[in-house]
């Protein structure tokens, strides 16, 4: 679609809802599976440009969202431990556990910091030698490989004093989860742009081979994602399955090579929890024993147990893309973004927050 | 968390570190990720790590999908 002056970005997502329009031909359900898409579709109002026949859900994109609540508690306790200095991604700091969350132990004097990469957490463990620094060390594949550069300098560098929470997980098992999940019932994913910039497209091969489910992997503007969905709409219809790259100026389909060679040193697989969709057979990124220096949960006596799910709330549901949020009976009342009683309404890129911040009386830019 | 941002690379510190800028912002990212990242490369920047180049779009593969789809729409009206 060339960009002429008869041709612009409204008429071209105009023309883009009319062919979806015609291509879906029955009830199709898509589940977007990444944070950015979640944010970017209701940002750009793409909802309303859908058929009624073609939902499209949000599913467990946001790794926030899908942190368990025994992985909260778990950073929630290691906050309060005698020397330890907690360095955390934004996101993770409001997010509630069953008794506090990383604010309000800050707020009770606990030495919780906030950083946006890896990086300074190690910085933070170089410059205060008499402190341990642990990093709560969360999200997909896109964080892993950054995680472990940093548990690399560390050993050569010989750090004492710096260890990881490590709650990384791996998105392609629980996209198989779902697939399998006779509630979900799902006839298309869009994949994640960056996490497949990682992997590459052959994890997610077993979706249209072995479950019957298109896929697309998407850019992330307006256009881009309208393309993905006319993708799998068009898979659907043809019966020609496959896992379509429509973001090939960033995925590569072998995905990137030193990336996934740094995850390979450093971790390994193990089963894990995933809130509202269980335990994950070989979902987590887990410190290999060679490593076992900068484990926090080796290194130091911290509880990782079952706990259950904030009373009331429904992320379990949402992240399964069974309900639409509104459908929490907390939603808005007792769960808001400064108030929040799920991750999901915590993270910008959380079902429940861009719900409520784009969706409820949000203008559509596509109209006039 | 996951959002990831384009940085067009400004320079190198060292040998896995680049000054990069992302509108009018210059931060320092790490590079270890994209081994043959060069300044003026666009980079993807995921949490403080540079996660791949962003290549130029030869726009091919989605006019093929567009054909395809506008076929099986009924296109042109
Ligand atoms: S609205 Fe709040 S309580 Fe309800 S599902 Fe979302 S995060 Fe959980």
């Amino acid at each position: 679609m060339q960009d002429t002056p008869s041709n612009t970005p409204r008429e071209r997502i105009a023309k883009l809802s009319r062919a979806l329009d015609r291509i879906v031909d029955r009830r199709i359900k898509v589940m977007e599976v990444c944070g950015t898409h979640t944010v970017s579709i209701f940002r750009q109002g793409l909802r309303s440009l859908l058929p009624a026949s073609l939902e499209l859900v949000s599913g467990p994109g946001c790794p926030v969202c899908v942190t368990d609540q025994a992985e909260i508690d778990a950073a929630v306790s290691l906050a309060r431990m005698e020397g330890i200095t907690v360095a955390t991604y934004g996101d993770m700091i409001k997010v509630p556990g069953s008794g506090t969350s990383l604010l309000e132990e800050r707020s009770r004097g606990m030495d919780v910091r906030v950083v946006t990469s890896a990086d300074q957490a190690l910085s933070l463990a170089r410059n205060c030698r008499d402190r341990t620094v642990v990093l709560i060390a969360v999200g997909f594949e896109t964080t892993a490989p950054a995680t472990a550069s940093v548990i690399l300098d560390a050993r050569s560098e010989g750090l004492e004093n710096f260890l990881v929470l490590d709650l990384h997980k791996s998105v392609p098992p629980a996209l198989k989860t779902l697939a399998s999940d006779p509630l979900v019932k799902l006839d298309a994913f869009l994949l994640p742009g960056h996490v497949s910039v990682i992997t590459g497209l052959t994890p997610y091969r077993f979706l249209p081979e072995e479950h019957g489910i298109a896929c697309a992997v998407a850019g992330f503007e307006a256009e881009e994602i309208m393309i993905g969905l006319l993708e799998t709409a068009r898979q659907v219809k043809t019966g020609r399955l496959a896992v379509a790259s429509l973001y090939s100026r960033a995925v590569r389909p072998e995905g990137n090579p030193a990336a996934r060679a740094v995850i390979e040193k450093v971790f390994t697989y193990a089963d894990a929890p995933w809130r509202g969709l269980g335990i994950i057979p070989s979902s987590g990124y887990v410190i290999r024993e060679e490593f076992a220096q900068f484990d926090a949960l080796k290194r130091l006596d911290i509880p990782l147990s079952a706990v259950p799910p904030p009373e009331g709330c429904l992320c379990g549901e949402v992240l399964r893309g069974l309900i639409e949020p509104p459908s929490c009976p907390l939603f808005g009342c007792e769960c808001t973004p400064n108030h929040p009683v799920g991750p999901c309404m915590v993270s910008t890129e959380g079902s429940c927050a861009a719900f409520l911040k784009f969706h409820q009386g949000g203008d559509n830019p596509w109209e006039d | 968390m996951c959002l990831a941002i384009p940085h067009r690379i400004i320079s190198f510190i060292g040998s896995n570190r680049a000054i990069a800028l992302a509108g009018a912002v210059e931060t320092e990212i790490r590079t270890d990720l994209v081994p043959d990242a060069a300044v003026d490369d666009v980079v993807i920047v995921h949490a403080g790590f540079a996660i791949e180049k962003l290549r130029q779009e030869d726009g091919a593969e989605l006019e093929k999908i567009w054909k395809e789809v506008t076929e099986l729409a009924g296109y042109p009206e």
